[in-house]
């Protein structure tokens, strides 16, 4: 199950928030195909947001194709983004990477300014 | 025009006392059903005189308003209404104010809904009304006005004594209700920030006039900020807002013509969006089309 954190500051869009919380918790494997996303009412039951706000992020999700409606059932998982999983190699290694840039006296910006500048040039004008 | 309306207003006016002001005046909207509509407007600007005239507790001096259909007063069985000052008898306990609330709404009482409301906030259902806070005396209107199972819940500034941690708690069981029951839920502040996220759809009121009403997402769409050299000409679209600083030029405006591509643009928040209309009275109204009424 996946609990969505809204940050009214962050400049994001609210249903944007919400998809993003949901592609991250496929690609870390914490939902998986078949699982449930939470009903629209537990939703802005925990966050007091507005119920079309949730459905419309559901409704940005499918046809992405990630997950699907059941009538009366609820939304569920199709299609995992798991290719990281939390004891993957590629993240142990990330992991291992990050240990070190600490250890080498960066700062978290500082890191987080690498692996974006890294990001960007083998992702050149791809979309994010 | 799509869908029932949950509220209608034309040509609507309340004024106090015969040589009184006009409190309203003019109004003229549509609210569909099942909207989460903010009511929001300087303070004074007709705000609880508009949701009292729904609730059929005022009459209006002219026009009409209808809600869920028919005469405000005819439609009381299926409404909510939670006044500013949240009125409850201060001698009855909590119990007895929600036993009172059943005996009243037999038809349509939940009494798990106001039970859970209540328990929500560590009420003890033997306290005196009188003996309770104003937030707690909130808590308790709210689970009387909740637990009617309304289709039109009416509430006005009903956060505004709340706590931020209760008035989360309230908001996320309003949106849940509006979520599975899908109940039109209109709620008045002047405190944009509080509803923002909550809310689909505004309703701003200011000087006893209704001068913007629609979808939020729409009414933002409908809109563009604009930031261009200072000799600009704007003539081409409704403008809602124009400032000259030195060499620059920044607007809000409706676009009606595509917009030159050396301008800076962006889609406004709502709170900018709100400002603008506020500090200029003399800007156009806006309504979407699905609020004409």
């Amino acid at each position: 199950m996946v609990e969505y954190r809204i940050d009214r500051h962050s400049g994001v869009a609210t249903y944007v928030q919400i998809v993003q919380q949901t592609k991250q918790a496929l690609r870390l494997g914490m939902l998986e195909p078949g699982d449930k996303l939470p009903t629209a009412r537990e939703v802005v039951e925990a966050t007091a947001i507005n119920p079309n706000t949730v459905l419309k992020a559901y409704r940005e999700l499918e046809r992405e194709g990630l997950v699907e409606a059941r009538r009366g059932l609820g939304t569920f998982v199709r299609k995992g983004l798991s290719t990281t999983p939390a004891d993957s190699p590629l993240r142990l290694e990330l992991d291992d990477w990050a240990e070190r840039a600490r250890e080498a006296g960066l700062g978290r910006d500082d890191i987080a300014a690498l692996f974006t500048a890294v990001l960007e040039k083998h992702f050149q004008g791809e979309p994010s | 025009m799509t869908g029932t309306a949950a509220i209608e207003a034309a040509a609507l006016g309340k004024r106090f006392g015969r040589r009184g002001g006009w409190a309203l005046r003019d109004c003229a909207f549509r609210l569909p059903a099942g909207r989460v509509c903010a009511v929001v407007g300087p303070n004074g600007a007709g705000k609880s005189t508009l949701l009292a005239l729904a609730a059929g507790l005022l009459a209006p001096s002219e026009g009409e308003i209808t809600v869920l259909g028919g005469r405000p007063g005819a439609a009381r069985e299926r409404v909510s209404y939670v006044a500013q000052d949240k009125p409850l008898y201060p001698q009855l306990t909590v119990a007895e104010t929600l036993r009172m609330g059943a005996d009243l709404n037999t038809d349509r009482w939940d009494a798990s809904v106001a039970e859970r409301v209540v328990a929500d906030g560590d009420l003890n259902p033997k306290s005196n009304i009188r003996a309770l806070s104003g937030g707690q005396r909130t808590r308790v209107a709210l689970a009387l006005a909740l637990a009617k199972r309304p289709e039109l819940l009416l509430l006005d500034e009903p956060m505004a004594d709340l706590d931020p941690l209760a008035r989360h708690q309230m908001m996320g069981l309003l949106m849940a209700q509006a979520a599975e029951s899908g109940t039109t839920i209109v709620m008045s502040s002047h405190v944009l920030a509080e509803l923002e996220d909550s809310c689909d759809h505004l309703l701003l009121v200011d000087g006893g006039q209704v001068r913007i009403a629609g979808e939020i997402d729409e009414l933002l769409a409908a809109h563009r900020r604009v930031s261009a050299p200072a000799d600009t000409v704007l003539d081409a679209h409704t403008v809602v807002e124009s400032r000259t600083t030195g060499r620059q030029l920044t607007a809000l405006i409706r676009p009606l013509a595509p917009l030159a591509a050396d301008w800076q643009t962006g889609t406004p928040t709502l709170e900018e969006l709100v400002l603008s209309y506020l500090r200029n009275p003399q800007a156009p109204t806006t309504k979407t089309p699905e609020t004409v009424a």
